[in-house]
């Protein structure tokens, strides 16, 4: 029922979209003034001494770019044992058989249990310590791949096991009704799909591995196998200056920033499908 | 006679603490077109899929192309080669592209060579009716294509035997009548079938014998003139009727 027209006309009310627009102006004000009062808060001059000093990051160059190397070197190692690993442990946990299921289970709990810090501990100095024969193949960078991989492998494994689930049933009953064996069925069909689906999860894996890698300087890192981290943090030191702090952290968002955008993107292309 | 290619034995089936199939006997002969009509969740998709042990009966005993299924040593992956099924939503390898759907499985399952596969998915192909798609992928097919490449790909591993689940029932009703000619031409090639249909043309033109299926037994069982016209009860008759007229 509609009220009497004459009571309503009488106050002119505003239109939705008045109201709105009126609500943005007053967010946009607020945010301004937070930002004035901070910009004449801040000593202009003094951060630019600590972060903006042109020199010193001149000087950085050219060798930031090795760490810089490292750093991508690293991620991709780690990401590279992630991968080899976690897949057969993805597969584990659909297996069929039982032990492998509860194998895949525990390692994936403890894997992604741990702080990838105290298992790159343990693969650097615990494991060989236990081992006293045993060489790293490649050195550090064997350690790398595997002490920061193994982590990314436990979430590198949970990443395609959602994958493989998601994969429609029916892809895998027509599969094994043609008499491809269970092994066959998830080779040819389930994977290649599970993998598809798990593109975007696993560029972000890459992100926080990226990140990461910064771990790396526990291990004990010369000139030549420094990280990015480790890098800026000896300019820190030497120059006393937080500029090479700027330079390190611009490095690594020309890293993660394009690879976010990518998983977005696929997220967004997989959306479409 | 020969043996016949299906033969189930007091089949029960059982999820949980719901029967679906409470005691079926069946046998298909040789060359024998069965059609399977009845209401939802009458348990016409679990019998069929019992057929090819998709599910694990729960009692009784089926032998199919050849394979005693039930036995204790069912080499199953060997037995579903020579049993062929087709699916309501035609479940075609999604990331392979037509040529490959049919390719794969014979490379895979028969270890034909590559050139072999290949000629015979061609032949598969136009027998469907399928020509100039091999590259693409099976989401740019209209659905009755992507069913009659489904049924194609069920016969490139040379199964003596073909199930198929409502295989028109996810079709736009225009596309429906090229995948039953399809299933007409391979009855008349003396495929020995069994169909879970609603398309009572198909069952009244094709099928040697219509059962009626209803709480998880067989009703009626009988030649399509019978069982179709002059149902015997009046489950039956009541099923028919709202199928045939499902306005009123
Ligand atoms: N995997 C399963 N787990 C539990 N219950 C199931 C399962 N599959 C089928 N059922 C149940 O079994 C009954 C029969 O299902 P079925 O799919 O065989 O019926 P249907 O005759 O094919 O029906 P429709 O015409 O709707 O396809 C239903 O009650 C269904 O809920
Ligand atoms: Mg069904």
């Amino acid at each position: 029922m509609a009220p009497p027209a004459t009571a309503v006309q009488r106050r002119p009310k505003m239109t939705p979209r008045r109201r709105r627009r009126l609500a943005r102006a007053l967010q946009y004000a607020l945010i301004a003034a937070v930002l004035l009062a901070l910009a004449l808060a801040a000593d202009w001059g003094r951060i630019a001494e600590s972060f903006l000093q042109l020199d010193i990051a001149a000087d950085m160059f050219p060798d930031v770019w090795t760490a810089f190397g490292n750093t991508i070197v690293y991620t991709l190692l780690a990401f590279a044992f992630g991968m080899v690993a976690g897949i057969p442990i993805a597969l584990m946990r659909v297996s069929e058989f039982g032990p492998y299921r509860w194998f895949a289970t525990a390692y994936v709990e403890v894997f992604r249990g741990l702080p990838a810090l105290l298992v790159l501990f343990l693969v650097g100095f615990g494991v060989p310590q236990a081992f006293p024969g045993l060489q790293y193949p490649g050195g550090v960078y064997g350690q790398v791949a595997i002490g920061l991989g193994l982590t990314s492998s436990a979430y590198i494994a949970e990443s395609v096991r959602a994958g493989i689930q998601a994969v429609p049933r029916g892809q895998v009953e027509a599969a094994r009704s043609l008499g491809m064996s269970h092994t066959r069925t998830m080779v040819t069909v389930v994977l290649p799909q599970a993998l598809r689906i798990v593109v975007p999860p696993l560029t972000n894996e890459l992100v926080m591995l990226t990140k990461d890698s910064s771990l790396v300087f526990v291990l004990g890192v010369t000139t030549a196998t420094m990280e990015l981290s480790k890098f800026a943090r000896n300019e820190l030191t030497s120059t006393a200056n937080a500029t090479p702090l700027l330079v390190g952290g611009l490095l690594y968002l020309l890293l993660t920033v394009p690879l976010s955008a990518l998983a977005r993107r696929l997220e967004h292309r997989e959306d479409r499908r | 006679m020969s043996d016949p290619v299906v033969s189930i034995r007091g089949l029960r089936k059982r999820f949980g603490d719901n029967e679906v199939l409470r005691g079926i006997d069946l046998d298909v002969a040789q060359g024998e077109v069965v059609c399977l009509i009845g209401p939802s969740g009458s348990g016409k998709s679990t019998l069929l899929r019992c057929v090819n042990l998709l599910e694990t009966p729960t009692e009784g005993t089926i032998e199919a192309a050849g394979h005693d299924l039930t036995g204790p040593d069912a080499d199953l992956d060997l037995a579903r080669r020579d049993i062929g099924m087709v699916f309501q939503h035609f479940n075609l390898f999604s990331h392979m592209t037509i040529l490959d759907n049919l390719v794969v499985p014979q490379r895979q399952v028969c270890r034909l060579p590559k050139a072999e596969a290949v000629a015979e998915a061609r032949r598969l192909l136009a027998q469907v009716g399928i020509e100039g798609k091999e590259r693409a992928k099976p989401a740019q097919l209209s659905g009755g294509q992507q069913q009659r490449v489904a049924i194609a790909r069920a016969l490139a591993v040379k199964p003596r035997l073909m199930l198929f689940d409502e295989p028109t029932s996810a079709l736009d009703p225009e596309l429906v009548g090229d995948v039953l000619a399809v299933m007409k031409g391979l009855a008349a090639e003396g495929m020995t079938m069994l169909v879970v249909t609603h398309e009572m043309g198909f069952a009244r033109e094709v099928a040697d014998r219509v059962l009626f299926l209803d709480g998880g037994v067989i009703v009626e069982s009988g030649p399509p003139a019978d069982v179709l016209t002059a149902p015997r009860t009046e489950r039956a008759r009541e099923f028919l009727h709202r199928v045939l007229h499902p306005a009123d």
